[in-house]
């Protein structure tokens, strides 16, 4: 399951408003919900996470992947991804403000590891960033976030 | 020398753990060093046997008075970070180990 499996274009959203990080947390939920991906129960069990264990989701500067448990309502594995109009504090000591938010619903533990290896190396390239930051179309976004680049598969 | 075991932590075990699990096992692969690692979560991690936690910053106080290692990482996607903070843990434990003879 690789994560252009896992991310579809469809569940990237650019220019979202979020008035503070439980917003946005729900902003990105509400795209795994309509993906089929996660039940709302799912989104209200990540804010809660925050809740009790603090901010560690918020993985890099910029950057937070919400996440709950498979139990807490996830239908399929699956992400989606917002980048907000004006980045949110979370309350990270390292990481504020946040403007990338990447809900992730799992069905288990391991099978999405391929998943998570990509999206970790992609993170981590300056660049990739630098094109998401900037994207102008949710496709653009999609493309530097999952390395698919325009016109692969048309030969 | 017996295998280290390195547990990566994070509230749910799949989410930022899996993540600190497949940097740090590139760190070992590049480095050589043999070590056993696992992404685990807050519940489990207690009363486990552990010689190195590796987790977020943020979650320090969740694992106050662990007798492992303990290496905070501020950004999960940095791998130079990473195995700054990490490789010098796993370089004291190994030589420990082996004046130990472990």
């Amino acid at each position: 399951m690789e994560l252009k499996d896992i991310l579809s274009p469809q569940l990237v959203r650019l220019g979202v408003r979020a008035g503070d990080w439980r917003q946005a947390v729900m902003e990105a939920g509400r795209l795994l919900v309509a993906g089929g991906i996660a039940t709302p129960r799912y989104v209200e069990a990540m804010i809660r996470t925050v809740e009790t264990l603090g901010p560690y989701m918020v993985i890099a500067p910029g950057i937070a992947m919400p996440h709950a448990r498979p139990e807490d309502g996830v239908s399929r594995t699956g992400l989606a991804f917002i980048r907000l109009d004006v980045p949110v504090a979370f309350g990270h000591g390292a990481n504020d403000p946040v403007d990338l938010v990447i809900p992730l619903a799992a069905v288990n533990h391991d099978a999405h590891v391929m998943a998570m290896a990509q999206l970790a190396e992609q993170l981590s390239n300056p660049e990739t960033l630098r094109r998401v930051r900037e994207a102008k179309t949710p496709n653009e976004a999609w493309r530097a976030l999952t390395g698919v680049e325009e016109g692969a598969g048309r030969g | 020398m017996r295998t280290l075991r390195i547990v990566t932590v994070c509230g749910m075990g799949f989410g930022t753990s899996l993540m600190l699990k497949i940097a740090v096992e590139g760190i070992l692969r590049k480095h050589g060093i043999r070590a056993e690692v696992i992404a685990w979560d807050l519940g489990s991690v207690k009363g486990q046997p552990a010689d190195v936690l590796v987790t977020s910053r943020d979650l320090e106080r969740h694992l106050a008075g662990t007798p492992a290692r303990l290496v905070l990482i501020d950004n999960l996607t940095d791998k130079a970070e990473i195995e700054q903070k990490l490789l010098p843990v796993l370089q004291a434990l190994q030589h420990d180990g082996g004046q130990h003879g472990m």
